[in-house]
């Protein structure tokens, strides 16, 4: 199924955007730097191995069978059933192997390439989540269905011309979902798909102990977390401009709004989180700020190309105000053990961001379409996140032993440390 | 418990698309796709309860 897109693109334009799709990996890179800062150090080097293990594992497996399913490059008609008079384009049927990459069109050449980039950041939010606990085979092996199955279909009923993208022309809901730069196919997918870990493998040993509040287990490296926040900038601002040329068609005039909305929304959640924890804690805290400025540009990615630079920054004021009281109500009050808080900076963050384009978007039934899809992520994905991964979790383990987890996964799975002139420190957390 | 709430969430997406199929009305769709999202938000709310309880009872 080609996706929704105009035939032609001209040629500065298609520049333009492959220029932006080559500076998108600096988000992947940036939440590798921060999956690994918030995890510990004993488990430094297998985190930032995990990462790029997983991005190739994506890429990979996206090429060779979730491209198909995508149906990111015209070829068959898609998997089409009829219900209650209507068509419902479920599923892609792109050609095997990418077979006619050089003579698709420009726009799906170039929507290919964001999804081989958006399938390995959905994969990677939850390794942070796994952290310290989750063997590097099991992540790529999560990593490998995602990228093959459970991406792909998201994918394409959002931006392969799948049934949510045609919302209005089947329903007459005013409007299509939209999801530009990827919160819902990417980051709240991600999220998913780190809850479902989480409640897979279980907390870190000795994180909430028998009797008493959990134990605090801060990340090993704050520099790493908030450098790769400042990479994640020009990642999503790149992610964000190619998303809305690619999937909202948008004209080279509206993209500096575009810029300036992921900015804003950024700089005002950060702002938020800051003012926030400084009052909490008496201090600003560096990893919730941290959170709090990702949590802003997640928001960021749903809703940069529909709002006003005002709405920007109301969004993303909610996003950083929301993000720290978040962290604390999922460690404290639901025993959620997640050290690189992917749950509130992703999957609620892009929640929050799907909804809010359609709350502030001009365009008539945009709401409408928005929660249309908000409900298809939680209702499907979640349970199918679930119960797909439960049963990997049976051939593929997910969690490392009880002697590996306490010497580190680094040591255990790779049989050396990312600091080997480091003193190792006495282990708090058993007790 | 925790089974339970995951495999309620389906329903309030069927809720959503009933709510496409049914309705003709923008305002009347938008409530009855609404209420899909709150029943999804119950049945994640009986998981994570669900899980909750679990991971205490395994706390060493």
């Amino acid at each position: 199924m080609t996706p929704t897109l105009p035939a032609a693109m001209s040629d500065a334009l298609f520049a333009l955007t492959l220029a932006l799709l080559v500076l998108s990996p600096l988000t992947i890179a940036g939440i590798a730097l921060i999956n690994t800062g918030l995890g510990r150090s004993r488990s430094a080097s297998q985190s930032l191995l995990g990462n790029l293990a997983i991005v190739a594992v994506t890429a990979i497996v996206f090429a060779i069978i979730g491209s198909v399913f995508a149906g990111s490059l015209p070829g068959g008609a898609g998997h089409i059933f009829h219900m209650a008079g209507k068509p419902w384009n479920w599923l892609g049927s792109g050609p095997l192997l990418m077979r006619g990459l050089d003579s698709a069109p420009a726009q799906s050449q170039l929507g290919l390439v964001f999804e081989f980039m958006a399938v390995a950041l959905a994969a990677l939010i939850p390794w942070g989540s796994g952290a310290d606990r989750w063997r590097l085979v099991a992540g790529c092996s999560t990593a490998a269905v995602v990228a093959a199955f459970i991406f792909p279909l998201a994918a394409h009923w959002t931006w392969g011309g799948g049934w949510l993208a045609q919302l209005n022309a089947n329903f007459g809901t005013g409007a299509n979902f939209v999801d530009a730069g990827g919160a819902g196919t990417v980051h709240v997918l991600g999220g998913l798909c780190a809850l479902a870990v989480i409640w897979i493998t279980g907390a870190r040993r000795g994180k909430f102990p028998k009797e008493g509040f959990s134990t605090a287990m801060p990340g090993h490296n704050a520099a790493y977390v908030l450098f790769g926040c400042m990479v994640c900038l020009v990642g999503f601002l790149a992610w964000n401009l190619a998303g809305a040329i690619l999937w909202m068609n948008a004209t080279p005039a509206t993209l500096p709004r575009t810029a300036i909305n992921t900015l804003l929304c950024g700089s005002a959640a950060i702002a938020a989180t800051f003012a926030v924890t400084s009052i909490r804690f008496g201090k600003p805290d560096a990893s919730l700020c941290a959170n709090g400025w990702m949590s802003g540009l997640v928001a960021s990615t749903a809703c940069s190309t529909l709002v006003s630079p005002a709405a920007a920054l109301f969004i993303g004021v909610v996003a950083g105000i929301a993000t720290p009281l978040l962290v604390e109500v999922l460690e404290l009050a639901l025993s959620i053990d997640d050290p690189s808080g992917a749950i509130s900076a992703h999957l609620i963050a892009g929640l929050w961001g799907l909804a809010a384009a359609g709350i502030f978007a001009p365009q008539h039934g945009q709401m409408l379409a928005q929660f249309v899809g908000i409900a298809t992520l939680l209702g499907v994905f979640l349970p199918l996140l679930f119960f797909v991964l439960l049963l990997l979790n049976r051939f593929v383990p997910f969690r490392v032993d009880a002697d590996g987890e306490r010497i580190g996964m680094d040591l255990h799975e790779l049989g050396g440390g990312a600091y080997p002139e480091f003193v190792i420190h006495r282990d708090e957390s058993y007790r | 418990m925790k089974f339970a709430g995951l495999l309620v969430m389906p329903a309030g997406f069927l809720l959503a698309v009933a709510a496409l199929i049914l309705f003709a009305d923008p305002a009347e769709q938008l409530g009855f796709v609404l209420s899909g999202v709150a029943v999804e938000a119950l049945g994640l709310g009986v998981a994570v309860r669900g899980f909750m309880l679990a991971s205490r009872e395994n706390r060493q």
